[in-house]
């Protein structure tokens, strides 16, 4: 089933149209990458997905019913980019009132909170107030305080930005941990390498638009070169003629082949085969999402971001 | 409902455990009584002496200006408007020969001028005297009895009564002048402090990037309100630990007052009431006591203290919503919410102006317009409430100002929380009142 569907979603803005016709549609229990560069409407769509923003158009199915704002919040967490806590409320608390104003009872709050704070190890933390916590603690009270109230839709606007490698791997333990329960995670973030590794399903939205949709694997089958590595155990000849490939690359006895259009993989095997040439190892080489996303938004407005990476 | 019930219990409890808390409202009361008798202080010790040479050329007013407290007179030979200075005197008057039935100009030459009262004080004294003289002159009275008649005939003292029909009450000018003076400056100063208390939370919401995680939750309108009404609670906690003061003070001062001294107030104040002669028999402290205890009568607390509560709640909430719309729109620069707040903070400024003309009259049309207009209401109806109602306030007067206050923070409310809607969730964007005004009128 799908937890969430968009269908054709519109949101202007006075002087532009942030979200432009977007729809896309997310199963339940997937770990789902909403991409972009800066401006290009990520978190005015999210805005509209956890019911900050009404839409001008277009329409959220939730759980297979039209999305009610208020009535869904208790099934929504939402981690924004920009962090907030009230700098000078006790922690303990301030963890509670946020899991109440989403629908829960007093008590469980509570109990939920010692939960969570006992699995990060932050009970010591209870009557600390937030601006006496470093950055990254900050970070993991904000993620606690976002899963709390076991929604089944979890929106994350760049949750491991200041984050150390140890803590890292803690909030990406647990963000697994949600998916394998069932809980449907929407990851929002620049860090393409991060996308790779945890999401099963990606859109990539530039300039209000969605430009591409798909599994990762799906993805980087589509923007494949038909380019491979290949190990020989002897020094390839300097000259390599053959219709089937060209050399794109040689490096440390390893060449880069582009198989040209009408030809297989077989073709490059048997060309070196067939010269007694040994292999020692034969990869397809896919594109990184990083080269992806810097091919699909390279020379539009908004591209320069994405070449520091 | 529930939602805006927590979000007003978590506003009231971060601040009325906070120790600033129980600190403010103890010293809140403390620096009122000091502005207070400060400013009396200041208006009683600035009257100086003045010490006027007289130059006179018809020669009879050294027989009729009398020096006292406030003005001592100098007729010695060879003072002049030269060297009256030299001589201790802070101005020096000449007046020439005064012929009668025309009108002549007499002249009074200062180094430090005299205050405003004191210059009209100076002109009944000069007018008297030439009065005096000119009835020794033209009738056959002894000095000795013009004098005496002087000093004899001031003998007929006003007693005020507010007529309500059926009964008279004993009214008292001053007392309800202080009440309505007091209660227009607490409005005034409250409505600033919780107003800018309400404008810092919105802010603090917003530089914090928390109003995204809580409005995902909650309508930002729910926000804004539980943000007022719980800041609201704490002003009347603060308020009621006040009364509780105030009458734990009255209370302990009672005891220090013997049984006999009371019964004697109590007689004091029938005869007063029945408008027969004081009694003489009183002692001075029970007279006294009595006199304060008919003027606190007289401007009738019990109903000026409901409408009060009435006017501080109605007052706060028409304008804490305005100042919650100003911190949502601006960012973190304070100078921003400054350069916003003037169109808040004007007509606050200025009903604290039409009040205090308000206490002095407070029938005028003036008045009575300011009372009624929301913007002001507030601050110049409590000024004028305990000069009596339903005498110098007519019910029609309070009903509609307190109906129209009703609808102005209806309206303010509702205001703001369009603006709020948009703003709060605005960063970068530097805030105009055009922009907050299209936020407020024009649906997004």
């Amino acid at each position: 089933m799908n937890i969430l569907e968009v269908k054709e979603l519109q949101k202007a803005f006075a002087t532009q149209t942030a979200v432009d016709q977007v729809s896309f549609s997310l199963e339940q229990g997937s770990i789902f990458g909403l991409l972009g560069p800066n401006g290009a409407g990520k978190t005015t769509l999210i805005r509209m997905i956890t019911g900050i923003f009404y839409p001008d158009s277009g329409s959220i199915f939730f759980q297979g019913r039209p999305f009610a704002a208020l009535k869904d919040s208790i099934h929504i967490g939402y981690m924004p980019e920009e962090r907030g806590l009230y700098k000078k409320m006790k922690i303990g608390e301030q963890a509670i009132y946020l899991a109440q104003l989403k629908g829960m009872s007093r008590s469980d709050a509570t109990r939920k909170v010692r939960e969570w704070f006992n699995r990060f190890e932050m009970q010591t933390w209870w009557n600390k107030k937030v601006e006496d916590l470093s950055k990254g603690m900050g970070q993991k009270l904000q993620f606690v305080t976002t899963v709390l109230h076991q929604p089944r839709l979890i929106i994350l606007d760049e949750p491991f930005s200041g984050l150390d490698p140890v803590n890292s791997n803690l909030i990406k333990e647990e963000i697994y941990s949600l998916a394998r329960q069932g809980a449907t995670i929407i990851f929002s973030t620049h860090r393409m390498e991060q996308v790779e590794e945890i999401c099963d399903h990606i859109i990539l939205m530039n300039r209000g638009r969605k430009i591409l949709d798909g599994t990762v694997a799906g993805v980087k089958q589509e923007f494949k070169e038909n380019e491979f590595r290949i190990g020989l155990d002897s020094p390839p000849p300097s000259e390599l003629t053959a219709g089937a490939f060209e050399v794109v690359e040689r490096r440390d006895g390893q060449l880069i082949v582009k198989i040209t259009s009408g030809h297989h993989p077989n073709d490059v095997l048997r060309y070196f085969i067939d010269r007694g040439i040994g292999i020692t190892s034969f990869t397809e080489l896919l594109p990184s999402l990083n080269e992806i996303f810097i091919k699909l938004v390279e020379g539009t407005p908004t591209a320069r971001q994405f070449h520091r990476l | 409902m529930s939602k805006i019930w927590l979000i007003t219990r978590r506003e009231y409890l971060t601040r009325v455990r906070n120790k600033t808390f129980l600190l403010s409202t103890f010293l809140f009361p403390l620096v009122i009584i000091l502005f207070i008798v400060g400013s009396v202080l200041i208006q009683t010790q600035t009257h100086t002496r003045a010490r006027i040479a007289v130059v006179d050329a018809n020669g009879y007013f050294k027989d009729y200006l009398k020096s006292d407290s406030s003005m001592s007179f100098d007729f010695s030979a060879g003072l002049d408007s030269v060297n009256y200075a030299e001589r201790g005197c802070t101005a020096v008057m000449i007046i020439p020969v005064l012929p009668e039935g025309k009108e002549t100009d007499y002249r009074l030459k200062y180094k430090s001028q005299l205050s405003l009262g004191g210059t009209s004080d100076l002109q009944n004294r000069v007018n008297d005297a030439i009065v005096d003289h000119m009835i020794y002159q033209k009738t056959t009275i002894s000095r000795g009895r013009l004098d005496s008649i002087r000093n004899n005939s001031h003998i007929a003292r006003l007693q005020a009564f507010e007529d309500n029909g059926k009964t008279a009450k004993a009214s008292n000018q001053t007392m309800s002048f202080v009440v309505g003076y007091i209660s227009g400056i607490l409005i005034y100063i409250l409505t600033f402090i919780y107003g800018a208390m309400v404008m810092r939370g919105v802010m603090e919401e917003k530089t914090n990037r928390i109003a995204e995680v809580v409005v995902s939750s909650v309508k930002p309108f729910e926000l804004m309100m539980g943000k007022i009404t719980g800041i609201g609670a704490v002003g009347l906690t603060q308020f009621l630990l006040w009364i509780v003061l105030v009458v734990g003070l009255a209370i302990a001062a009672q005891g220090f007052l013997s049984a006999e001294t009371w019964k004697e107030v109590q007689q004091a104040q029938q005869t007063g009431q029945m408008g027969g002669p004081a009694a003489g028999r009183t002692s001075d402290l029970a007279g006294n006591i009595a006199k304060i205890d008919t003027a606190v009568g007289g401007a009738n607390l019990g109903l000026t203290l409901l409408l009060f509560l009435f006017y501080f709640i109605g007052g706060y909430l028409f304008y804490s919503a305005l100042f919650a719309a100003v911190g949502s729109a601006v960012n973190e620069d304070p100078q921003e919410a400054q350069s916003l707040m003037m169109p808040i903070t004007l007509p606050v400024v200025f009903s604290f102006i039409i009040m205090t003309v308000a206490v002095q009259d407070p029938g005028g049309p003036l008045a009575v317009w300011a009372s009624i207009i929301p913007f002001s209401s507030p601050i110049v109806m409590m000024a004028r409430i305990p000069a009596g109602v339903p005498g110098t306030v007519p019910y029609w007067q309070l009903g509609l100002s307190m109906l129209l206050l009703v609808l102005g923070f209806l309206g303010t409310v509702w205001m703001a929380g369009k603006i709020y809607r948009v703003g709060i969730l605005m960063y970068g964007k530097k805030p105009t009142w055009k922009i907050m005004w299209k936020w407020a009128f024009h649906a997004s």
